[in-house]
């Protein structure tokens, strides 16, 4: 029986990531735990994340989380979600706290002054709704989802990688930015797998039989 | 190809059943509010909003079961709005599985809800819904409460930009000229707000059929438009509305 952790650290709230893990897989043990001993023992790692960016990071610390995070992003089946993906990369225009730094980039707000589409309406901010992932390549966790699949984004800061190898789907709005990176145990979507019907199940069943 | 547009239908929760008539093919038990959602999430709606209506304090707490049991099985974002008063009411929603919660006359009482709200919660998921009719302010449409009956004295337009800058994710919009009359929404005053705020707008209030749907996109410059009568009663399933969306060049979700 696979135990699946899902990090909680008091942002807001993760009953529908873990009751769609639930769903995917009956057979799991899903537990929403802020202790970092049961995030160290689990054998997979949900990371999610909610709210600013800054105010995750100083949450995480004040929990003692950092470094079971780090620890869970070197060695197991490792699913970052929305700020759980910012929060991997070492800085976000959102604040001066810096980030954990798993992936090299940084995550920036959507400018204002780039906002429109090619027919000259302005897209709104955040960038909420159902919007096509154009995955890169061949991954364990796109396994039966449709190239262009949609998912549920809402966000209003993304993640610009430093290192182009990592990126594993990207999305359109106003231009494209990446919404899904991957490397070796570690995969993270700026998107909702547990808001986005059946791709989202489908995402986050593979995730559970994931054997990176 | 980018963003879809979205369809959002929206049950009224009156102490924990659904009220008004549901008129699925094969459905058990009418007022159930998880049966209603999964249909609806089959049909392909990209969101459910539930309003508590419930008058009774001794029956508002019953919509806290009925999210965490929407939410343990329907995996679409889900809104929930009525009897909001204060930011525990916001995390007592969001705790049982709402993603999103709406706040309409306790924002207008207290404006600084909305930013205590999104402050802690994030803006991802404060919505301010405005009730808003013709009347005699800048814009030409006034913020009412109770049903359309009392003038708040503020305008609408600029009510919405002030939501905005305060914290809101995003704006339901709702015209009460037209909620009820089946004669489509209010296209000014969805484009008026529409183009004056830079958070996505749910136009809502008189959908009696799908071009009505269209035009509150096209014409009304909405990010999402939400119905309830139409999809209640049968007339017309979501799915039917996408594809009649579509045909008219509306990116939807099929």
């Amino acid at each position: 029986m696979t135990h699946i952790a899902v990090i909680d650290y008091g942002m807001g709230n993760l009953r529908s990531v873990a009751k769609a893990l639930e769903h995917v897989a009956p057979e799991a043990t899903v537990e929403v735990t802020g202790d970092p001993e049961r995030v160290r023992a689990a054998e997979r790692v949900v990371f999610p994340g909610q709210g600013a960016m800054p105010d995750c990071m100083r949450e995480l610390d004040r929990r003692h989380l950092r470094q079971p995070i780090l620890e869970a992003a070197q060695s197991k089946p490792f699913l970052g979600l929305c700020i759980g993906l910012q929060m991997l990369f070492e800085s976000s225009e959102e604040g001066p706290t810096p980030g954990l730094g798993v992936f090299s980039g940084h995550v920036r707000r959507f400018p204002d002054d780039r906002m429109f589409s090619p027919a000259g309406q302005r897209l709104k901010v955040p960038h909420m709704g159902w919007n096509e992932v154009r995955q890169s390549g061949k991954h364990a966790l796109w396994s039966g989802i449709p190239q262009d699949a949609r998912f549920y984004f809402v966000h209003s800061y993304y993640v610009q990688e430093h290192d182009s190898g990592v990126g594993a789907a990207s999305t359109h709005y106003a231009f494209d930015f990446t919404c899904a990176v991957a490397r070796e145990n570690v995969f993270a979507v700026q998107f909702h797998p547990e808001k986005s019907a059946l791709p989202g199940l489908a995402l986050l069943g593979n995730f559970v039989h994931w054997k990176p | 190809m980018g963003l879809a547009k979205r369809i959002i239908p929206c049950l009224d929760v009156n102490a924990g059943r659904v009220v008004k008539g549901i008129n699925f093919v094969g459905l058990r038990d009418a007022g159930d509010p998880v049966e209603i959602a999964r249909r609806y999430d089959e049909q392909g709606a990209d969101e459910v909003t539930f309003l508590d209506i419930t008058a009774s304090s001794d029956g508002r707490g019953l919509i806290i079961p009925i999210i965490e049991a929407v939410s343990a099985q329907v995996f679409i974002p889900l809104t929930v709005g009525g009897g909001v008063r204060e930011v525990a009411d916001v995390r007592r929603l969001l705790n049982a599985g709402a993603d999103k919660v709406s706040m309409n006359t306790s924002a207008i009482l207290n404006p600084n809800l909305i930013a205590e709200a999104a402050g802690r919660f994030g803006s991802q998921c404060i919505v301010v819904a405005i009730d808003a009719k013709r009347a005699d302010t800048a814009s030409g449409w006034g913020v009412f409460t109770h049903g359309g009956r009392n003038a708040t004295g503020l305008d609408a337009v600029a009510w919405a930009e002030a939501s905005a800058r305060l914290g809101a994710g995003e704006i339901l919009l709702t015209s009460m000229d037209r909620d009820g009359t089946k004669e489509g929404f209010d296209l000014d005053l969805t484009r008026a707000v529409a183009d004056a705020v830079g958070v996505p707008v749910i136009a809502s209030g008189g959908v009696g059929n799908l071009q009505h749907l269209c035009d509150g996109v096209i014409k009304g410059g909405a990010d999402a438009v939400l119905a309830a009568s139409i999809f209640h009663y049968g007339e017309y399933t979501v799915r039917q509305a996408k594809d009649f969306m579509a045909a008219q060049g509306i990116e939807v979700r099929l």
